[in-house]
């Protein structure tokens, strides 16, 4: 019995299509963390006018699942509207690779979550959502639950990292129970910042370390 | 190429010791407690107890009853845990291991918890290695048994067994070593070094697999774990498996220093190769107090299954900590009771080593590792800022 893949998803585990970064992307989105072993940076560049993907690409620290859903779903939402990019899930990437192993869903999942992510905050910042709600506490929450603790694998919310949001004329201030020298500090700053900032109603984003 | 470098899984057999087991197939097939009835019997009896005193010789026991055969190194573990256990409660039912056992050791413990007992399970430091101090500060009156193991299986670190049987006497304690990864890479001496039990496991050294050795020192009160006949001195019931008695009894006498030696020389050149040829890359364990066989490493950036994958791909069998790999998809709690993140935990690769491993493999090995882990990290979103 070989390893458990099927040869398209080796053939995109070992020679993964749209790789690395775009330097001036309008959305970067950062979906698990390497605590939980599996993290995908999603980069998207969008025709303002069309709203075509014009260019997407990924990063991973991740398994051969991982990679190879990021390949994959990548490929298929070249090209796209950003709304039929938003309908694309897991499970489209899964049955295009000809199945994963039963464990190894998560992973792919972890990549459909990113696109979705990324969708959603470029929908956010163009202004493509139909009703604008204001900023609460309770959206910028659900928001910050994607960002993970690399420490931990656990995110932010769950592990009660957060003490106190703010929001007033326009800026949220998140306030983490975390001291400004730890070690993952920047990298959750920034995480936020990718989360919160192109609210249609924010104007700034501040975080505070108060560990 | 072909690498494995799996061995601390399990090892290819000597043919030396395929062929001494062959005719206890077809010739002496018959069970050797047999005593008082026929010769076939006799003759294969006469094969076991021959075995038993080569054991007891090489690792410094004194009575051929002391060498019990069971199935494998697990279940030598878990008769000699659960069996000391229930032999001494009058004594008390605390009991004491460490984190960082092979899974028969610390889930025959778990079982004890529970039904009842108090299990204390010892931290390690950063080098996997257990803390002298605390563990005298976890011993109580009631402290029945103190398991720790020789070797780790995962990361190679080496205890300190003499100290903890030295202290464990004092104590007046029972002290068990699951020497099965260990023994005979490194060497022990039971009634020297004050050891009342011992696991030994023959297909990590080029024996059979099916076949573990629980050294017993005379005298020490345990229990049988498994109902059924008297064999094995009324500890381990069952017909004894004969062919791979006399396989492990020849492994033994086959295993030479001199292959010890030229592993170690191997695998410090692949760890040496890998540390001057890759970045950002982490030695997992003590270099000092290491088996010869076993290295872990971690790559920096990038997850292990991926690893080990693209590895195989170039035709190495490595393993990884990976939660990713594993069937529980846990990381690996060993690393992650040393301390590490699971970040390392999920970067890590197991290299174990043989005697049929040569330098152009593990040149090889070094090559390809080296190409695997940049092509990873190509596609990493992570450690950009710390590359020169
Ligand atoms: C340290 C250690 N203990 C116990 C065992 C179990 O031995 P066996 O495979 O013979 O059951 C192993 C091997 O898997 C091991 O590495």
């Amino acid at each position: 019995m070989p390893v458990p893949y099927t040869k398209l998803v080796i053939e995109h585990f070992k020679h993964p299509h749209n790789v690395g970064e775009i330097k001036n992307a309008d959305v970067k989105v950062t979906e698990g963390s390497p605590a939980c072993g599996d993290m995908l940076t999603l980069y998207l560049k969008v025709d303002p006018e069309t709203h075509v993907i014009e260019d997407i690409k990924f990063q991973s620290f991740g398994c051969a699942s991982n990679i190879a859903t990021g390949s994959i779903l990548t490929d298929i939402v070249k090209g796209k509207k950003i709304e039929e990019a938003a309908k694309i899930t897991w499970k489209d990437a899964v049955k295009a690779l000809g199945g994963l192993p039963t464990v190894k869903i998560h992973c792919s999942v972890l990549a459909a979550d990113a696109l979705h992510s990324a969708v959603e905050i470029y929908m956010e910042k163009t202004g493509l959502v139909k009703e604008k709600k204001p900023t609460t506490k309770e959206i910028v929450m659900s928001k910050l639950s994607h960002v993970v603790d690399p420490l931990t694998g656990i995110d932010v919310v769950r592990s009660g990292l957060i003490k106190t949001i703010h929001i007033k004329d326009g800026i949220v201030t998140v306030i983490l129970d975390l001291p400004k020298e730890h070690q993952f500090a920047k990298n959750i700053e920034e995480e936020i910042l990718e989360r919160l900032e192109h609210l249609w109603d924010v104007t700034a984003v501040k975080v505070i370390f108060e560990g | 190429m072909r690498v494995y470098l799996d061995n601390a899984a399990s090892t290819k057999m000597d043919k030396r010791v395929i062929d001494a087991m062959i005719p206890f197939f077809l010739e002496k097939y018959a069970v050797p407690s047999s005593q008082f009835t026929h010769t076939y019997g006799l003759e294969v009896k006469d094969a076991v107890d021959e075995a038993r005193a080569s054991f007891v010789e090489r690792i410094g026991g004194k009575h051929p009853e002391e060498i019990i055969f069971t199935s494998g190194g697990t279940e030598a573990n878990n008769l000699a845990v659960k069996g000391v256990a229930y032999a001494n409660m009058d004594k008390g039912k605390h009991l004491i291991t460490t984190q960082v056992e092979h899974n028969s050791v610390l889930n025959s413990f778990r079982r004890l918890e529970e039904e009842g007992f108090e299990v204390s399970y010892l931290p390690v430091n950063e080098n996997g290695i257990v803390d002298m101090d605390v563990l005298t500060r976890c011993i109580k009156k009631e402290t029945a048994l103190i398991s720790v193991q020789y070797g780790n299986h995962e990361t190679g670190t080496v205890q300190d067994i003499r100290e903890i049987a030295k202290l464990s006497k004092e104590k007046g304690i029972l002290f068990h070593t699951d020497a099965a990864i260990a023994w005979p890479y490194l060497p022990i001496d039971a009634y020297n070094w004050g050891i009342d039990l011992i696991t030994l496991s023959p297909h990590k050294f080029y024996g059979p697999k099916g076949i573990g050795i629980l050294f017993v020192k005379k005298g020490t009160k345990i229990k049988k774990v498994l109902d059924g006949g008297f064999n094995e001195f009324n500890l381990r019931p069952g017909t004894e498996n004969t062919p791979a008695i006399i396989g492990a009894k020849k492994a033994a006498e086959i295993f030479s220093k001199e292959d010890v030696d030229r592993i170690l020389l191997l695998k410090k050149r692949l760890i040496r190769g890998i540390e001057t040829t890759i970045k950002h890359v982490e030695y997992n364990g003590s270099k000092e107090h290491s088996l010869p066989h076993i290295a872990n490493l971690t790559f920096k950036y990038i997850e292990g299954e991926a690893i080990s994958l693209r590895l195989d791909f170039e035709g190495i069998a490595v393993i990884t900590g990976s939660a990713c790999y594993s069937k529980n998809l846990q990381a690996s709690y060993i690393l992650l009771a040393m301390g590490k993140n699971h970040e390392q935990a999920h970067g890590s690769i197991r290299f174990s080593l043989s005697k049929y491993n040569t330098e152009e493999e593990i040149d090889y090995t070094i090559q390809k590792t080296g190409e695997v882990v940049s092509d990873l990290r190509k596609l990493s979103p992570l450690g950009r800022e710390d590359e020169e």
